[in-house]
């Protein structure tokens, strides 16, 4: 990763996610539930050439180091991204995103008759199956576009 | 069993439905073995939607284990009505009870009120989910009928929306039973149920013309068109009246035949059936006292 290939400035201390599918950052940030109103800087590279992924998109969080069960969520958008967690200008941690066992709370339940539609205080929690997620409370299994279901 | 709720049939092993199957086969031998063991015990019933079987079942079946109800009633003259969250009425009326019964028509209406009481709680039906002692008592039948090793088994009418097909396929695969499923395309097994019949090396054989795969069936399940499940009327319309079987219809049957079916029935079996060998239904509706007495008395702790 060189800077002309990132075409935004270095940050000194952060989260760098980088090899995101080409269109998918916004759903990242989305995904984490990072839109700005917290005051965090973003900085957002779009559809970036890419050798491994043709076109590629990075985000870069400056000032949180984000943590790795924060981050595995993103494997379900995201399978291919790798975390850069840096200090200081330098990369001081790199690792992989991992499949969670459980996402919980950061997707809407496509069932409209599924109880965690309703107003309970329930929280959606997804099993993730492979290639897809299953809603731990009415089975529902979702296996396509899966980031048309993150909450807004 | 070692489980504080029922939920789902997707929890229950082999194991955990032949200790309930053999629980009810000795309590329907011997009723006066458990009557009075669970004196005091009060069951709360929570229907918020209607039902004869499930509910009077129930209520029969921890009468006869020395027990009693205490019903929330019809959904209009509850605190329902008012708003109330089913999360706080279950936090309520666990104080009430020592176990409670619950349907709703809301899917994983069951599993969440579970995460929020310590009585035993279990689920009477929960929308177009589960309905796993329905299951069991359909279970309990079969395996007085046909028995559970090397058979097969038609499953016809809704497979879409029928709660008691979901649960019953999925508890199939714990034993030696070859499963078909018949039905218009329309109402073909949901994705989740098929997941799971894959995951458990079950071959999902799906049919939409009855006649050829009859004689080849030991038990043939039949289940009514779930009007209430379908979002218009038009598209219920269009598969109601599909799949009936009448006496004539049976002809090709193997003379051992169980013809099963939940109830209540519309028009999907007519009644020339009820007064032939075939007919189980009737019995599959009286096993679910003995069946819910095996499954509370297990819950609640074996008698006192």
């Amino acid at each position: 990763m060189t800077d002309q290939e990132l075409r935004v400035s270095k940050i000194q201390r952060g989260t760098v996610i980088d090899h995101i599918p080409g269109g998918q950052a916004l759903n990242v940030l989305a995904i984490l539930g990072i839109d700005g109103t917290e005051g965090d800087v973003v900085s957002i590279g779009m559809n970036v050439p890419s050798d491994r992924l043709g076109r590629k998109d990075v985000v870069k969080v400056e000032g949180r180091e984000l943590s790795q069960s924060e981050l595995d969520v993103l494997s379900l958008i995201a399978p291919d991204a790798s975390i850069n967690i840096i200090r200081e200008f330098e990369v001081r941690q790199k690792h992989r995103v991992d499949r969670p066992e459980r996402v919980t709370g950061v997707l809407e339940c496509p069932n409209h008759n599924c109880i965690t539609s309703e107003s309970e205080p329930v929280e959606t929690e997804f099993e993730v199956l492979d290639g897809g997620i299953r809603c731990v409370y009415c089975d529902t299994i979702i296996r396509e576009n899966i980031a048309s279901h993150i909450y807004v | 069993m070692n489980h504080d709720h029922i939920t789902s049939a997707r929890q229950l092993s082999r194991s955990d439905i032949e200790t309930v199957l053999d629980r009810a086969a000795e309590i329907a031998a011997d009723p006066d073995s458990v009557a009075n063991s669970h004196e005091g015990a009060l069951l709360g019933l929570l229907f918020f939607e209607p039902s004869t079987r499930t509910k009077m079942s129930f209520s029969a079946a921890i009468k006869r284990l020395g027990g009693d109800v205490v019903d929330m009633g019809p959904v209009d003259s509850s605190s329902v009505k008012k708003g109330e969250s089913l999360a706080d009425t279950v936090r309520v009326v666990e104080g009430y009870a020592d176990a409670l019964v619950l349907r709703h028509p809301s899917e994983g209406a069951a599993k969440m009120a579970s995460e929020f009481v310590d009585v035993p709680l279990v689920n009477a039906g929960d929308g177009a989910g589960q309905h796993p002692t329905q299951t069991l008592l359909d279970l309990y039948t079969i395996r007085e009928s046909a028995g559970l090793e090397d058979v097969t088994i038609g499953i016809m009418g809704d497979l879409k929306y029928g709660r008691t097909v979901h649960s019953l396929a999925h508890a199939l695969t714990n034993f030696n039973v070859s499963q078909h499923f018949i039905s218009p395309d329309s109402l073909k097994l949901p994705r989740k149920v098929r997941y799971d019949l894959h995951q458990e090396g079950s071959t999902v054989k799906e049919h939409t013309d009855f006649d050829p795969i009859l004689p080849s069936l030991d038990v043939l399940y039949v289940t009514r068109i779930q009007r209430e499940r379908f979002p218009d009327e038009s598209e219920y319309r269009k598969v109601a009246g599909e799949y009936q079987i009448d006496a004539d219809t049976l002809a090709s049957a193997r003379d051992d035949l169980t013809v099963m079916h939940p109830l209540p029935r519309v028009d999907e079996i007519a009644y020339d059936v009820d007064g032939t060998d075939y007919a189980n239904y009737f019995e599959q509706a009286h096993n679910g006292v003995s069946v819910r007495m095996a499954l509370l008395d297990i819950l609640l702790g074996g008698g006192q």
